[in-house]
């Protein structure tokens, strides 16, 4: 249930009934459709599921996400692997 | 920095506590990273029954496939769907068959495919958990708003706080601390925790979808369990708040009601689904293509719902790996690969010797 | 006489699925229930992307495909270029060095000529490039409705290099598992031109010819210290190495920080819920070598163009044989497992 990521908003205009948003995550870009989350800008990040974006969360915490996803690709040193 | 949150639950774990999340994405997390396996034998990981697809009862995937062999409907559903296996056939067959059936990303590429071709019925399968909901009912609103006479919805939604209750309240209940699914509760919000951390006195951590996010997760809820706090604490704080996303509720209230639903694998819930209200009747797929009663059997092998519930683990079942893979599943957890028991097989099929 | 019975049947189906044709385990069982044992013989019983034949001494690789990609145009390729490509390929990986192609198209009735065109320039470039000729072909029209368009076959043979036989079943314990670069470059490529991603610019398939990176790998190792090789297509690299690890009866463990995958392949991967892992890639090569060779023929790899990306990405062990498994970021272990069909993009 519920993949959803986080991208960051580049535009946003009004097409028909609704908001839609090109949303970039990491390398790609997607329409997203901003209906739910009315207050987001350009520059803002939002987590999206199926389209939609389903929340507007704070610049810090989304840049920690990646910096973990980052550090996934890391060699981790020092701390030694558990037998 | 994952290593640095397992460590910390190893010094402050002093007893052994049984977690349940119960989101397919954060059981397919733990499978995939192995979590459970950098984490203190004492903590034993549950997995409830937190995959839409697999809990969608056999009776929707069946009017599914009636539907989507009807000649000229265009059939959009989500990609898990594909491989579900109804009483006979999944959709794939169908596909093979002859039947239109096509994979959308969003709901809004089913909308589109209504509006490009207005002589054709598109008919969207509509599954998911709260999560999903508000998306599959702005379809529905859009196409109220276009005056689109050709589209209408399957709907199959199952909600995560009835089902808790009924695990919880089961007498073989050994669950002692939840992990809350973080993308329901962007949308719903914490409210309906608060009353079952309290109505259950169970500690509640609202959980992310990150390795690190459910290694965090795990710490607060051991830290709560070893301090006897029982309470809904938010791991997911960059998305989750406590009342939820109102836009995204408010549509669900216009376009959805709440209703009794079968869970595969589980039985009946009451008031865990949702339908499409009757204002919305000209869309709605189950009425149009009223396909009636249809009664199902699953396979008697299948523990399913021991699995589902958390008493059981995939690799106790004696069908599991043998008789039931996952291109010939028994039951629901190993049709969706988000499923614990195909989780489970894709990752965990036997324990691998310790590296070398 | 007692007649002897047929135990169940492993899932007999009736009809044809497009999970046939992803190569995974569906198109193995389709192998193995009704061509193998229709054509039955040695040679095609060894199940490498290419035959080892002799005629009159003379030691070949012959191998074919069959190309069905959607959109017939895409950045990077088009199916053209993909069939000269591919088939090239499939002979290079074989130990051979591709000379002829043929090249048979199956065409849709009302199929624009000016695309035909296009994709006829398309292989003549691509096997100008790679200094092969097409020497014979054949064309068919099908009626409208009948077909995508254009379908490809093409089929290759080449001479092998002396005394070099490969093969997925000689991979021994303690052999070097070398991937030649970024994974699921093409088949994110493909899917993002059809679910309306916009990629970044430096995404594009990276369909090539790669039997000059090989000529590169035998220079730098020798003939024996190669065991065998195959390009990742359908499947991605999880199904080849599964194969591998299957016909060699061995384990195979690789290693999750080495590989290489382009964050605009990576974002479209977590937005589809798709794993790298199991994406096509047209212009990859997986090697198995023997350990004492494997860094000098990574390090030949990277002065080549195609293999700046060059890597050893894991080894064959003698444990969990026939299972391939993956060492996470976290140093925990996942098997990496045969999929059934294609990998299809999901929600949950």
């Amino acid at each position: 249930m519920c993949l959803a990521v986080p991208g960051k908003i580049l535009e946003s205009q009004d097409i028909g009934y609704n908001r839609i948003a090109k949303v970039q995550f990491g390398g790609v870009t997607r329409q997203v459709v901003l209906d739910f989350v009315p207050e987001a800008e350009v520059g803002d990040y939002v987590v999206v599921h199926v389209g939609f974006a389903i929340s507007k969360i704070d610049e810090a915490e989304a840049r920690r996400t990646y910096e973990l996803l980052e550090e996934m690709g890391v060699v981790l040193e020092a701390e030694g692997d558990q037998p | 920095m994952a290593r640095g949150i397992a460590q910390a639950v190893r010094a402050a774990v002093t007893r052994p506590w049984v977690l349940m999340e119960i989101c397919g994405g954060q059981t397919h997390t733990i499978m995939r990273y192995g979590l459970d396996e950098m984490l203190p034998p004492q903590i034993e990981l549950v997995h409830g029954p937190g995959c839409p697809v697999c809990v969608a009862p056999l009776e929707i995937i069946d009017k599914a496939l009636a539907i989507a062999a009807r000649p000229g409907v265009i059939f959009v559903s989500y990609g898990d769907m594909l491989r579900v296996p109804g009483s006979h056939s999944d959709l794939f067959r169908v596909k093979a068959a002859g039947g239109d059936v096509r994979i959308a990303y969003s709901p809004m590429d089913a909308v589109k495919l209504a509006r490009e071709n207005p002589s054709r019925p598109v008919v969207f399968f509509g599954i998911g958990f709260e999560t999903t909901a508000p998306a599959n009912a702005m379809s529905v609103w859009q196409a109220k708003r276009e005056g689109l006479r050709n589209f209408s919805l399957l709907a199959a939604h199952v909600l995560v706080p009835p089902a808790m209750r009924a695990i919880l309240a089961s007498s073989a209940n050994r669950v002692q601390g939840l992990i809350a699914p973080g993308h329901v509760c962007t949308v719903m919000g914490t409210r309906e925790y608060e009353d079952l951390s309290r109505d259950f006195h169970l500690p509640i951590v609202i959980g992310g979808f990150e390795p690190v996010d459910l290694l965090e997760a795990v710490r607060m809820l051991v830290a709560q369990l070893e301090e006897g706090r029982a309470e809904v604490e938010n791991q997911y704080v960059r998305s989750v708040t406590r009342e939820g996303n109102q836009p995204a509720q408010r549509i669900l209230e216009q376009v959805f009601e709440v209703c009794d639903q079968k869970w595969r694998g589980i039985g009946p819930i009451p008031m865990s689904g949702y339908r499409l209200r009757p204002e919305f009747a000209e869309y709605d797929a189950d009425l149009i293509y009223g396909t009636g009663e249809i009664t199902t059997e699953e396979p008697r092998e299948c523990i399913s719902a021991l699995v589902l519930q958390g008493l059981k683990k995939p690799v106790d079942c004696t069908a599991f790996g043998a008789r039931c893979t996952p291109e010939s599943p028994l039951g629901a957890p190993m049709v969706s690969s988000e499923g614990v028991c195909a989780a489970y097989y894709a990752y965990r099929r036997r324990v691998p010797e310790a590296a070398a | 006489m007692i007649p002897l019975v047929c135990p169940a049947p492993i899932a007999t189906r009736d009809t044809v699925l497009l999970g046939h044709g992803s190569g995974g385990k569906l198109s193995a069982e389709l192998l193995r229930e009704v061509f193998l044992p229709a054509f039955a013989n040695p040679v095609l019983a060894k199940l490498e992307d290419q035959a080892s034949i002799e005629i009159g001494g003379v030691r070949l690789a012959f191998t074919t495909d069959s190309f069905v990609v959607k959109p017939l145009f895409f950045r990077g390729g088009d199916i053209g270029s993909l069939a000269v490509h591919g088939t090239i390929n499939d002979l290079a990986v074989g130990g051979a060095r591709p000379e002829f192609l043929s090249a048979a198209f199956i065409l849709e009735e009302g199929f624009p000529m000016a695309d035909l065109r296009r994709i006829a320039g398309s292989m003549a470039q691509a096997a100008a490039t790679s200094g092969v000729t097409i020497v014979t072909g054949d064309t068919k029209v099908v009626e409208r409705g009948s077909g995508d368009g254009v379908y490809i076959n093409t089929a290759g043979i080449g001479r092998l290099r002396d005394g070099v036989r490969l093969s997925a079943s000689q991979a021994r314990p303690g052999d070097a598992v070398i991937v030649s670069g970024s994974l699921g470059d093409h088949g994110i490529t493909i899917l993002s031109e059809r679910e309306g991603l916009e990629l970044e610019s430096e995404v594009a398939s990276d369909s090539a010819a790669l039997h000059t990176l090989v000529d590169a790998m035998f220079a730098a190792a020798g003939a024996d210290a190669i065991r065998c090789m195959r390009d990742p297509t359908r499947g991605g690299l999880a199904s080849t190495l599964n194969e591998i690890a299957g016909q060699s009866a061995v384990g195979i463990e690789i290693d999750e920080r080495a590989m290489v995958i382009h964050d605009a392949v990576r974002g479209a991967c977590e937005l589809l819920g798709l794993d790298p892992l199991y994406v096509a890639n047209e212009g990859k090569l997986a090697a198995v070598v023997a350990r004492e060779s494997a860094d000098a023929v990574v390090e030949a790899m990277r002065r080549h163009p195609l293999g700046g990306d060059a890597a050893i990405a894991g080894r064959v062990t003698a444990s969990h044989p026939g299972m391939v498994t993956m060492r996470t970021a976290f140093g925990t272990t996942r098997i990496v497992d045969m999929l059934a069909g294609d990998q299809l993009p999901r929600i949950c």
